[in-house]
């Protein structure tokens, strides 16, 4: 899990539950939009940054980073407000989301891949009386994380043996092999989760009991 | 659900994070390049059908969430989730669900232009009648002004509806996922 | 030695532990209208057994049989006196299955944990586990990988760690699919000669008619029939004549 955007650094906002933090994230969300007056917008991010880059010692640079894509759609929604409302609501507006998107990006800056994975199963736990285990969301990601570079690597390959025959650059005709070769590729990978044991996880004790 | 159908879950999760890696593509006399991520929900729906080609786009949004920065450009985290444009994301799942209903729907008589209607459908008209609205109250702005500002992607959408709907087709032909209830089809 | 004894007891405490044979009475599949393997009765009860034959011959569909990856539509398939049709789980855990493309079977993102997968599975509390995944890395010689990505093992190192995570299970029989089709000639030698020290009952399905040479018995599928089946060394040369 190299690629994450977390941040380890030692902090009582690292320490603290995945699941605490989420939903105070969620919590977050719905306040915000009950506040009305600038000062306050202002104070809740003054202070959602405060936690990040203070208490929680984020590097300034990892939340820029998080914050830069919403950027274009922040400054296009003031432009659209100074045009057609007032600069009051605009800034309110921007405040509102960009405070929620700093909140965001420190609880994904503290948060480890396999504690908000476990958040997500626990979530999940309701559903268990639709037949659906919670426990194989962690397998199904885990299985998404592994395939990213076989899939990047299967396409290289595809890439290189039509060049070898002439085709140049990037062509939207090695989707269909890739695609072919990639699915027998998850047919098998079926095949090896159930030769060990995917599809019937059963408690260890009394496994053997019944008589040959 | 079988092992096999988590494993085509993960794969078409992992492939729509795959084409958020590819570079933007400009294409000659449309304003925007295009990116090629929502392929990947067109390809999920009209390969694995309903139930799984929407698992599939949960499953990726899941992985997003918890800090991988696959969405193109490299974004990723809890903050593209509550972001003026969050509402596109979210409705991914649901688009690749409905590209994978009409897609079984048609399954047997599945050609060019059932994938064409599966993708414009699914892949354009959902996800555009769910993000818009979302951008609009948002962003306190009205519906128009939100949607005048994603006028610029409908080309792109259009050429990855085309592109997906070809490979559709033909990976129907390769290597059918989608099961026929009893009788096998003639033409595989 | 030590390991295969304690893992079995552990596995399937009440089980019978004896490994008498796998049998195939009047077994046939096919995949919708088209015929893979046809009647087939037999009884394997040598501890070292090849499998070879064309692409299409059944081999395959075969190996898959042993473990119940492939329920047979017409026969029956018993692993020791288990019933592949209705004792899946017991037959599964008897029985380790090693894929051709390590690619395809390798399901976690990390080396070890790929090889603690299965062992979750089988519900092994987590100290056990790390103890077992540790010991079996150090005996493929890849506990140097332990936290490594799968995707950076060169094709040897991933086909030793497919190995591993199902040794790991303690299997009783281990059943190869082709493995070695996609390995150069070093890592052939290593993997024959990780197959060669296993105290398993093994069944390998091969293109690499030398992987055979200590084998009790070698099978030569053509058309989903056994048409040759007896010592490798005439059973190989027969194959090879037929061949050429």
């Amino acid at each position: 899990m190299t690629l994450s955007l977390y941040v380890p650094v030692a902090s009582p906002v690292h320490r603290a539950p995945a699941g605490l933090k989420l939903g105070l994230l969620a919590a977050l969300a719905v306040a915000l939009f009950l506040v009305g007056r600038l000062a306050v917008a202002g104070g809740v991010l003054a202070a959602v940054l405060l936690l990040g880059v203070g208490v929680a010692r984020l590097p300034v640079r990892a939340l820029v980073a998080q914050v830069r894509p919403v950027w274009p759609w922040l400054v296009l929604l003031l432009a659209f407000h100074l045009v057609f409302t007032d600069w009051r609501t605009g800034t309110l507006v921007v405040l509102r989301l960009l405070t929620l998107v700093v909140a965001a990006a420190v609880v994904t800056s503290t948060t480890r891949v396999t504690e908000l994975v476990a958040v997500v199963e626990w979530l999940a736990r309701p559903l268990a009386v639709l037949g659906i285990r919670p426990a194989r969301i962690g397998l199904v990601i885990a299985m998404t994380l592994r395939f990213i570079p076989l899939i990047a690597e299967r396409a290289a390959a595809i890439r290189e043996a039509q060049a070898a025959r002439g085709a140049t650059g990037m062509r939207w005709g090695m989707l269909v092999p890739l695609l072919v070769q990639v699915l027998r590729l998850a047919h098998t990978l079926g095949e090896a989760l159930d030769a060990r044991g995917a599809d019937a996880p059963a408690p260890p004790r009394r496994a053997g009991a019944s008589a040959p | 659900m079988k092992s096999r159908d988590l494993a085509y879950i993960a794969l078409f999760a992992a492939i729509t994070a795959v084409l958020g890696l590819l570079p933007p593509v400009p294409v000659p006399g449309i304003p925007v390049p295009i990116t090629a991520q929502t392929l990947g929900v067109m390809l999920a729906g009209s390969v694995l059908g309903a139930r799984r080609g929407g698992l599939a786009l949960l499953t990726f949004l899941v992985v997003v969430a918890a800090g991988m920065p696959l969405l193109s450009g490299g974004r990723g985290g809890l903050g593209v989730f509550v972001g003026p444009s969050a509402g596109y994301l979210y409705s991914w799942p649901i688009a690749a669900f409905v590209i994978g209903l009409l897609t079984q729907v048609t399954y047997r008589r599945f050609n060019l232009a059932w994938a064409m209607v599966a993708n414009l459908v699914g892949g354009i008209a959902v996800i555009y009648a769910l993000g818009i609205p979302f951008t609009s109250i948002y962003g306190d702005v009205s519906l128009s002004a939100a949607a005048t500002g994603s006028l610029s992607f409908i080309p792109g959408d259009l050429v990855k509806a085309g592109i997906a709907s070809v490979v559709a087709v033909a990976v129907r032909k390769a290597y059918p996922v989608i099961e026929l209830p009893r009788r096998r089809p003639a033409a595989g | 030695m030590r390991w295969g004894r304690r893992a079995a007891s552990r596995v399937t405490a009440a089980a019978d532990l004896t490994r008498t044979a796998i049998e195939l009475r009047g077994v046939s599949h096919d995949y919708g209208d088209r015929p893979v393997l046809r009647d087939l009765s037999l009884t394997l009860a040598e501890s070292r057994v090849g499998v070879v034959g064309g692409n299409g011959s059944g081999k395959s569909t075969f190996a898959r049989l042993l473990n119940g990856l492939v329920v047979p539509t017409e026969g029956t398939v018993l692993v020791d006196g288990l019933d592949t049709r209705t004792q899946l789980r017991e037959v599964r855990r008897r029985v380790g299955f090693v894929f051709q493309d390590p690619d395809a079977q390798i399901v976690l993102p990390t080396v070890a944990e790929d090889v603690g997968f299965g062992l979750t599975n089988l519900g092994v509390p987590p100290e056990e586990r790390a103890r077992r995944v540790e010991e079996v890395l150090v005996r493929y010689g890849l506990a140097g990988h332990r936290d490594h990505p799968a995707h950076l093992l060169s094709g040897g190192q991933k086909q030793l760690l497919a190995i591993a995570g199902v040794l790991v299970m303690a299997p009783q029989r281990v059943v190869f699919d082709e493995p070695t089709t996609l390995l150069d000639l070093a890592n052939t030698r290593r993997i024959a000669r990780v197959v060669e020290e296993l105290e398993q009952d093994v069944v390998v399905v091969t293109h690499h008619l030398d992987l055979l040479a200590g084998f009790d018995r070698v099978l030569v599928f053509e058309d989903g029939r056994v048409v040759a089946d007896g010592a490798p060394a005439e059973t190989v040369r027969w194959y090879v004549d037929r061949m050429s």
